[in-house]
């Protein structure tokens, strides 16, 4: 049976693809499935940072695209995970190099081998993000609790929805319970009740994300933190497992949420 | 999967852009029977296009009734004859011809073809008298996002919410079941006796008839109830649905 091709996407830049990209794709390669994950961000990559793999890149998804050289020869394998796959993006192309229909071919080549293909999606609505939505079976949008961030990921939604892919499912990344708690925060309430999606998981703002990104390992190795539980639930709700939301703060709005989202998946 | 790039921007409601250089030869389906509208150029070449355009249709052509528009173009017997052996040969009739040539005109009176007049198009619709009057509208039953833009001659009725970044552009009310924060602009066309509902009614801009109002700053304590937005003495006003004297 074919793997499910997934973009991570936001419309946004800056809140969190990327992170969410590394750190799921370990997540469920930690879970014995085979990822491949694909950065199309090109120009301006750094999926292969967060995995720690940019020092072992030698082909790109341009020299695939481009023949220079086999799909399987630009993957390259995690060193901890052998399940675990990345085709990086180029650092020296723009996205005008690549077409939607040569990324369709490419998920649709990965997905023979892989049980997922995560696909990194770079910031905007053009090219780049048609290329990157070109061969997905599911899109998931991440969003900050950010007036900004959430328009922008409002603007995906519709079109993803306009392609006949939509409308996904939300990720809510960097949630703050301190702000959440003094009324500083749109809250996770208020954000699926604007957006009207499914709720996939909620990400707690975590200092470790960031010097996890700046090592090149994925927070979700070492699993005790709270956002590497929230990316594990995440993993295992994608493989269809009913996994509660963690409670951000304990007042009756998040039960709120949980019955709701009871209600939605039936 | 391979979507029109321009299409994806502009929301599922952008309109098509006419096409700039037309085809000598259109042939179209019309509520009246098949429609062939024969452009300039050398009568030869447009009479073998014609051919070529009708033998790929094959069969799908034959026996229909169909209506002839030449336009400017003179035509004489044997030209007019020439065309309708060929019509003939596809199993088509001429039922009627239109065109703005007298000379045309008279060869087609000689052959006895009927003369069809001209379509009257259609004027742009006048400013809007009163409501009663007329009840065009579309009904939309989702969300609408940012960026998504509707525009539509008559009412438009959301069933949802029009999120901020959305717009609706409306010859006539516009009513939303749902909390409107986006964009609207009730009677574009002109028409200030308008009105604009909804569930809970903060709009980014408020336009009615030549008016604009923004919403007033948010107030934490407001309770959301329906409302209407109709002109008042050059003003738009909203009032709460419930204690309502007529818009």
């Amino acid at each position: 049976m074919p793997g499910r091709a997934i973009t991570i996407t936001s419309g946004k830049g800056g809140v969190g693809k990327t992170t969410v990209t590394a750190n799921l794709s370990v997540a469920l390669a930690l879970l014995g499935r085979h990822v491949t994950a694909i950065d199309t961000d090109i120009g301006l990559r750094n999926l292969d940072l967060v995995l720690g793999m940019e020092s072992r890149i030698i082909y790109d998804i341009v020299d695939v695209v481009e023949g220079n050289c086999h799909l399987y020869q630009a993957l390259i394998r995690d060193k901890r995970l052998p399940g675990l796959h990345l085709l990086p993006a180029s650092q020296t192309h723009d996205k005008a190099v690549i077409a939607p229909e040569d990324m369709a071919a490419i998920c649709q080549e990965l997905k023979k081998d892989n049980d997922f293909v995560l696909i990194d999606c770079p910031a905007g609505i053009e090219q780049g993000f048609r290329n990157a939505v070109a061969g997905a079976d599911e899109v998931v949008i991440v969003t900050t609790p950010e007036v900004a961030a959430v328009r922008s990921a409002d603007r995906i939604i519709g079109l993803i929805e306009t392609i006949g892919k939509g409308p996904g499912k939300l990720v809510i990344n960097r949630i703050k319970p301190a702000m959440v708690k003094r009324g500083d925060m749109l809250d996770t309430f208020d954000l699926i009740e604007f957006l009207a999606i499914d709720l996939l998981g909620v990400i707690p703002e975590d200092e470790n994300i960031l010097v996890a990104t700046n090592k090149g390992i994925p927070l979700v190795y070492e699993s005790n933190e709270r956002a590497g539980q929230a990316f594990h639930n995440i993993a295992h709700r994608l493989l269809g497992e009913e996994v509660p939301f963690m409670p951000i703060l304990d007042q009756p709005r998040n039960l709120l949420i949980r019955i709701r989202s009871i209600f939605r998946r039936s | 999967m391979a979507q029109e790039p321009t299409r994806n921007q502009q929301g599922p409601v952008s309109l098509p852009l006419p096409e700039r250089n037309e085809p000598r030869v259109q042939i179209k389906g019309t509520r009246k029977g098949l429609s062939i509208t024969l452009g300039e150029g050398s009568w030869q070449e447009i009479l073998y296009e014609l051919d070529q355009r009708l033998s790929q249709g094959q069969a799908f052509f034959y026996d229909s009734q169909v209506n002839l528009q030449i336009g400017l173009r003179d035509m004489e017997q044997s030209d007019m004859e020439a065309l309708m052996e060929m019509l003939a040969r596809h199993r088509i009739e001429l039922a009627s011809l239109q065109t703005t040539s007298r000379a045309s005109g008279e060869t087609a009176q000689t052959l006895g073809i009927r003369l069809a007049l001209p379509e009257v198009t259609l004027a742009p619709p006048e400013p809007r008298g009163p409501a009663e009057d007329w009840s065009e509208g579309v009904l939309l039953r989702r969300t609408l996002r940012s960026g998504q833009s509707i525009q539509e001659t008559g009412h438009v009725v959301v069933i949802g919410d029009v999120n901020p970044g959305a717009e609706i552009f409306a010859g006539g009310d516009v009513i939303v079941w749902g909390k409107l924060r986006g964009m609207v602009h009730a009677g574009a066309l002109g028409n200030s006796e308008a009105v604009v509902c909804a569930l809970e009614l903060r709009p980014t801009q408020l336009r009615i008839g030549t008016c604009i109002a923004t919403s007033p700053a948010e107030t934490a304590s407001t309770g959301t109830r329906p409302e209407i937005a109709a002109v008042v003495n050059g003003q738009i006003v909203a009032r709460p649905w419930s204690n309502r004297a007529g818009p």
